[in-house]
């Protein structure tokens, strides 16, 4: 059948299931709008914040990336699945004692202060955004690349769907179409692997297939080891950046993961304290399954990447080639005129551009598999993207309805009140992510690895300090989160966008690049909050009493 | 009834010490700070700091993590059975 049928097919099926569910699981309390009404079951609230985890980012970019990058790329793996621990273990149970709405309710309350709350609703909001602008492109994109519409039409439709059931549903409606969606991504990112292991290795297990031999009796990891060095390339199984910045970096994705308002929300969903410690544990297993794949799609789609275009004739390319050289991700230029593709480290001599999102989409085409397998890819790339966008649609909706409107502004709003402004807001925010969507500020490539920074020198120490150190004060917590905060967007801004003077690589305070310089900012936020804290006002008995209280299960 | 909600707490904290350190051994011991040294070994067709990174360390965590629900569930029995 046509690849055209088969790609309608597979998008059609998986968007009618996610609205069947939005209808059958639509909210009608706040309490089920902002947290699924507390009764979700752990596993399936483990696999609803394993696909609200994982973004465009994880499913198209992330394999490219390491493929890539090699080494390097394993700052991602580990920094985004390390942090799951944190969660488990310092957060996640300790929030779900508490037992509010969102993470501005945990810091208001806790700091005993509305400064507090509305320096953690300004985070939320920013690190929402930054986030969410760069799904709804992500929707865009695979509309267009396998949807043959434009990008702006592409956008336009997946705003719709996501409205339709973050709305209708709220936290409900999403949990369930979020259970959903996992199932369809990582099915979809799955059977390719599967299918590339065998081929490649004859081994169906892909996270074993690529430390296997391939049909020449070498081990894949050294043969790309060595077509690396002939080629110019660093090492494949070797970094090429410095140890201090991996630490930084790896560090600030791990305490981003754990800060991120977004994920701490589905822990608000379960029963009790031990079910969201269940949750937690599931959540990353359903991660590790695509999160130790990817590093073995990355070799087999390099390997054959480079087999298939290295010194070889330009006419004799596959028809993929040119099919990817039209979206302007693949581009080739005979700069020595011999007719063959030179693919080397060195840039003057170089002939061949290769976008890292295309190692993932394309790699069902390059090693031939059928049309139903780059169909299913195509509604699991969907899957992933508007997963992630749902969810963090209702962190930007609650911070707006629950804790800017309710806690600040109309403490006696009605809940029906309420929930309508939720509604409202949630509208409010798909339509200028959709904005974004459409007419991406330059910004958005760079400020992803701003969420992270933001939410490592904001949240997770107001919120670790909140539990461990019952001695904290508001005053402390304040002044760390926006001295954290502000050191982290001067930082950002400074080396990503050049204001400030801007600066080059050689600028670098300690040779820590803007992606792990969250993790600076947020040693300092912990600095100046215990300094501060010393030298102020002692924190209230009742406050003391209320931190106790949810140290127990 | 004090003493013993301090020795709850005083147990959690004590599986959260040695479990962070572990988690902290596998990721930035293993795959970062010693991983050319652990580069030399090898494991099958990987070599070993290389394997830590971008496998190891994600399986460890993953154990860690229902470990860590495993002991706490025990942990909270015991506390639950001597409140009531």
């Amino acid at each position: 059948m046509e690849l055209q049928y088969w790609i309608w097919i597979a998008v059609g099926l998986s968007f009618t299931l996610y609205i069947g569910i939005a209808f059958w699981s639509r909210a009608s309390s706040t309490s089920e709008f902002y947290v699924a009404g507390g009764g979700v079951h752990p596993i399936a609230n483990g696999m609803a914040t394993a696909a609200d985890w994982m973004s465009a980012a994880s499913f198209i970019s992330m394999a490219g990336i390491i493929s890539f990058t090699g080494y390097d790329g394993s700052v991602y793996l580990m920094g985004w699945t390390g942090g799951y621990v944190l969660l488990a273990l310092l957060l996640a149970p300790y929030l779900r004692k508490f037992g509010k709405f969102t993470v501005p309710d945990f810091i208001g309350d806790r700091y005993y202060s509305n400064t507090a709350r509305g320096v953690a609703v300004f985070c939320a909001l920013i690190v929402s955004f930054t986030y969410i602008a760069g799904q709804m492109r992500g929707v865009g994109v695979v509309f267009s690349r396998y949807l043959e519409v434009d990008i702006t039409s592409g956008v336009l439709i997946g705003m719709t769907i996501v409205l339709f059931y973050a709305v209708l549903g709220g936290m409900k409606g999403i949990t369930y179409t979020q259970v959903a969606q996992y199932c369809v991504l990582i099915f979809a990112f799955m059977v390719p692997a599967i299918y590339i292991s065998l081929i490649a290795t004859g081994n169906a297990i892909p996270q074993i297939g690529f430390g296997d031999t391939g049909s020449d009796g070498v081990f894949l990891l050294d043969k790309l080891d060595g077509l690396h060095k002939e080629l110019g390339f660093h090492e494949y199984t070797s970094g090429s950046k410095s140890t201090v910045d991996v630490f930084f970096i790896t560090m600030a994705l791990m305490v981003g993961t754990a800060g991120l308002p977004h994920v701490i929300v589905r822990f608000f969903t379960v029963k009790k304290v031990s079910d969201a410690r269940k949750s937690a544990g599931w959540a990353l297993l359903f991660i590790a399954v695509l999160y130790t794949t990817a590093p073995a799609i990355a070799v087999f789609s390099r390997t054959n990447l480079i087999e298939t275009v290295s010194n070889q004739p330009y006419v004799d390319m596959p028809e993929w080639f040119s099919k990817w050289e039209d979206t302007g991700l693949l581009k080739f230029e005979d700069k020595n005129r011999d007719g063959l593709i030179q693919y080397v480290a060195d840039k003057e001599q170089n002939e061949l551009d290769v976008d890292a999102d295309i190692m993932v989409l394309a790699n069902p085409e390059i090693a031939d598999l059928p049309n139903w397998v780059i169909a299913l890819l195509a509604a699991g790339a969907l899957a992933a993207a508007l997963s992630t966008a749902a969810g963090l649609l209702l962190v930007i909706s609650s911070a707006v309805s629950h804790d800017l409107l309710k806690k600040m502004v109309l403490p006696d709003i009605s809940e029906k009140g309420e929930l309508v402004s939720a509604r409202i807001a949630a509208t409010l925010a798909v339509c200028l992510a959709g904005y974004f969507g459409i007419n991406p500020p330059g910004f958005v490539a760079a400020t992803v690895a701003l969420a992270f920074g933001l939410a490592a020198a904001s949240f997770f120490p107001a919120i670790l300090m909140g539990i461990f150190y019952k001695k904290m004060n508001k005053e402390g917590a304040i002044s760390g989160m926006i001295v954290g905060v502000t050191l982290m967007l001067f930082y950002m801004t400074k080396f990503k966008f050049g204001w400030f003077g801007g600066g080059s690589q050689s600028d670098w305070w300690f040779g820590i690049s803007p992606e792990g310089f969250g993790t600076f900012a947020m040693l300092l936020n912990f600095a100046v909050a215990l300094i501060v804290c010393n030298f102020t006002k002692q924190t209230p008995e009742n406050i003391q009493q209320l931190v106790e209280k949810i140290r127990l299960p | 009834m004090a003493s013993q909600k301090q020795t709850y707490w005083k147990k959690n904290l004590r599986y959260l010490t040695i479990l962070l350190l572990v988690w902290f051994a596998v990721s930035f011991g293993a795959g970062i700070l010693f991983v050319d040294n652990l580069n030399s070994l090898r494991f099958g067709g990987f070599k070993l700091g290389f394997w830590f990174a971008q496998q190891g360390s994600i399986y460890t965590f993953v154990i860690l993590i229902f470990v860590y629900i495993f002991l706490m569930n025990k942990l909270d029995n015991q506390f639950n059975k001597k409140g009531d």
